[in-house]
């Protein structure tokens, strides 16, 4: 990353809505290609994951993630306001775990039905 | 690196947009039947049209394959009355929202959806979509009937509503569309519709659009119409920061639809109907928090120390067993489930629920917040269905939910799922994500109302049909809309066949086209979409919110109208994308006009369309029990009366069936 600083506008609300991680991602497009309200657009530089471009009108639908032929790539990212608010406690030891949290419980890695 | 921001800090460059521009191009399409709105009820629309033997061209606003409120997915089908196992009638269930909402639904498309929606979850079945327990997973759960393997929501007992495994619904759809060879424009935002001669209240032979990729122009000519869009869902409230994760509808819900419609001369009934609006976006993401309505029904809730709420049937009667909850108690005949597009359910037809005066029990000290759902105290099948199941297959819950919050940790079998901690009247509804207290009353969303239309599904208009969910006055949510949109798709082809090559009007596709480009001409200082829509919605929150009267009404359709000519006049878009989101706004001003001039018409307050007029205040006067189909001529107002069972009067059969058997 440049050292250089830049006039820029705020980060937007929400930031992300979505992540992409550059070792996984191939850069092809197909989440771009099936995005409802094009959140996304494809990256100059060919083979790089695309640029989040309007976070703001992501639905959080996930059908980008849902479409993507290498799991992992990209990963979907409620807006802080909502990941703050889904909580849950473990019934016997009493524990509160928060979505997001730093010290995570070990997955649940049961599948949905179907 | 994801966003724009550190795109610009890592290269110290601005990306070119990526795709061709051409804001001169004009591309024509010419088609026997045309689709605004690529959904599922605008691709069962194109499917079932192709099967007559016409030529289908779909314009959709963002891209088929996943688009559209049932494009995340779906985990129940209402109204599936007549499958083998279901134990209610068309006519019990039509009549049971039609009485529900005293008459205020179009009965006629309530009948529709009855007849034909377990046909056309068949027909979803052979497009791939698991709707029977195939694994045996559920084998000897009372929801499940063990014959055809069919598993039951709500009211176990009926039978008339499925739990289908549907979270690649759209995708199965789409691919059944491209099989059939249906053409699909995607990135289509339609600016109007085409009127035979030019004229508004003409026959509609096609539609303008302009592709929001790269900004060309598309003329659609078509012998036939389906108008197949959602809601406008941003009508009287824009913060899409804050919202636009927890809303019901996406970004594209501008009511287009519903725009296109009004200008072009189509009739709309109890566009005035509006309800506070708990789904629009304020509450927290959708089924992300502890609750026990709609997909979790059932779900026990505790208090903070482990004490379990109660539940009670719809008389207020305490019932004793879980098994209790999921079916009809004593007085009732059946239960009809939540979101079907009805605002009121009698109480012969109402849930179980968790009471209503749970709010004032928490203020006496009776239970202490905050609230936990806790699934394990359900039995090992009823807590898989509920999450794992239903959440997991319901629109935004595969990865949303099920697959974020199980990698998170979450375990449905050890864990306290937390409510939200609100202001109490939060709690009068098992809904908690759902909005309550955190949507603020001034903000509303148009509900209930929609484009008239025959027992063909046709509007007054020649040639235009609707098959969708809540554009469609008696229309539903996701399985209303798959049904609705299979049978106007089946009537359009159907008159298409005969129907006189369209001859389209030069002239109005010259005008069309001229107010399409404005926003990309202007001066660049311009406002952007987002300034623009904001002001919309507070026009519509402040002039046509809970109470309403004659002067301030024309005030907010003068503040409209006055927009038109001033921020929105030179509006400014750098690309296409922002050009869509412009024509969008102008979509939303017709939709708000729509709404003000549809309540200045009624002149009585109304309780069952929430419609509050100061000046006239009395509640329910029975010379106002009648329907008040407005549209334009000539761009003035033009209204009539309609009795609420006209679908039951002359030129109409006055039996149910008998018209069904006449026009279907």
């Amino acid at each position: 990353m440049s050292d250089k600083l830049y006039i820029i506008p705020n980060p937007p609300t929400p930031n992300k809505a979505v992540e992409f991680d550059p070792d996984i991602c191939i850069g092809c497009n197909l989440c771009v290609d099936v995005c409802p309200t094009d959140v996304m657009m494809p990256n100059p530089e060919k083979g790089k994951q695309p640029i989040v471009v309007y976070p703001e009108e992501c639905w959080y639908c996930a059908g980008c993630i849902e479409e993507c032929p290498r799991p992992g790539a990209i990963t979907m990212l409620h807006p802080t306001q909502q990941r703050i608010s889904v909580n849950w406690k473990r019934k016997d030891s009493g524990e509160y775990f928060r979505l997001g949290m730093k010290n995570p419980p070990p997955p649940n890695t049961r599948p949905p039905s179907g | 690196m994801s966003i724009w921001h550190e795109y610009i800090q890592a290269t110290g460059q601005l990306p070119e947009w990526p795709y061709p521009v051409d804001y001169n191009k004009v591309n024509e399409v010419v088609t026997d039947v045309l689709v605004i709105g690529g959904g599922v009820a605008g691709l069962q629309a194109a499917i079932n049209a192709v099967k007559k033997g016409v030529k289908v061209a779909v314009a959709e606003r963002g891209h088929a394959k996943r688009s559209g409120s049932g494009g995340a997915g779906v985990d129940h089908w209402h109204g599936a009355v007549t499958n083998p196992c279901s134990k209610v009638t068309p006519e019990d269930y039509t009549l049971g929202c039609y009485d529900s909402m005293q008459g205020w639904t179009g009965g006629n498309v309530r009948y529709i959806i009855t007849k034909e929606s377990w046909d056309t979850l068949l027909e979803c079945e052979k497009m791939g979509i698991q709707i029977r327990d195939v694994r045996d997973e559920f084998k000897g759960a009372n929801f499940r009937d063990e014959k055809t393997r069919l598993m039951f929501a709500y009211d176990y007992q009926s039978k008339h509503i499925l739990r289908i495994w549907g979270y690649d619904i759209k995708v199965k759809v789409y691919e059944e569309a491209r099989r059939v060879g249906v053409d699909i424009y995607n990135r289509m935002m339609v600016t109007g519709l085409l009127n035979e001669g030019g004229k508004q209240g003409g026959r509609i032979i096609g539609a303008t659009a302009v592709d929001t990729r790269t900004g060309e122009f598309y003329v659609f000519r078509s012998k036939a119409t389906v108008i197949a869009t959602g809601g406008a869902g941003r009508l009287s409230l824009f913060a899409p920061e804050l919202t636009a994760s927890a809303a019901m509808a996406d970004m594209n819900s501008a009511g287009v639809g519903q725009a296109i419609g009004w200008n072009a001369g189509a009739e709309f009934v109890c566009m005035e109907a509006s309800e506070q609006g708990r789904l629009t976006g304020l509450g927290y993401a959708p089924y992300s928090m502890g609750n026990a309505s709609n997909t979790y029904h059932g779900t026990p809730i505790v208090d903070a120390d482990g004490k379990e709420l109660p539940w009670v049937d719809p008389f207020g009667r305490e019932l004793k067993t879980v098994e209790d909850r999921f079916i009809p108690q004593e007085g009732q005949r059946f239960q009809l489930g939540i979101g079907i597009g009805i605002s009121r359910t009698n109480q012969e037809y109402r849930l179980n629920d968790i009471p209503p005066d749970i709010p004032e029990r928490i203020r006496k000290g009776e239970f202490k917040l905050p609230l936990y759902a806790d699934l394990s105290l359900l039995s090992e099948h009823e807590r898989r269905i509920i999450f794992g199941m239903m959440v997991g297959n319901e629109g935004k819950t595969r990865i949303p939910i099920y697959d974020t919050m199980t990698k998170a940790g979450f375990d449905p079998d050890k864990d306290l799922f937390q409510t939200p901690v609100m202001p109490l009247e939060g709690y009068f509804n098992s809904c908690y994500w759902a909005g309550g207290p955190n949507t603020p009353p001034n903000v509303r969303m148009v509900g209930g109302g929609g484009f008239l239309v025959d027992w063909n599904l046709r509007t007054n208009l020649e040639g235009l049909y609707i098959g969708a969910g809540s554009t469609l006055f008696g229309g539903g949510c996701h399985g209303e809309s798959h049904t609705t949109g299979r049978y106007a798709g089946r009537h359009a082809a159907e008159y298409a066949r005969t129907a006189p090559e369209p001859l389209v009007d030069r002239q109005q596709i010259e005008a069309e086209r001229n107010r399409a480009y404005t926003a990309v001409k202007q001066d660049k200082g311009g406002n952007g979409w987002k300034e623009i829509n904001a002001a919309i919605a507070r026009i519509m929150r402040d002039y046509c919110g809970r109470h309403k009267n004659e002067m301030t009404l024309n005030l907010g359709l003068r503040l409209l109208d006055e927009l038109k000519t001033t921020e929105l006049a030179s509006a400014y878009a750098s690309n296409p994308h922002e050009l869509g989101r412009l024509l969008e706004c102008q979509a939303l001003i017709s939709v708000g006009e729509l709404a003000i001039k549809s309540s200045l018409e009624r002149k009585a307050s109304n309780s069952v369309l929430d419609f509050h007029r100061l000046d006239y205040p009395e509640m329910d006067p029975p010379e106002w029990n009648k329907l008040l189909p407005i549209r334009q001529e000539n761009n003035k107002v033009a209204i009539r009366e309609l009795p609420l069972d006209f679908h039951l009067k002359a030129p109409y059969a006055a039996s149910y069936e008998e018209n069904y058997q006449r026009y279907a």
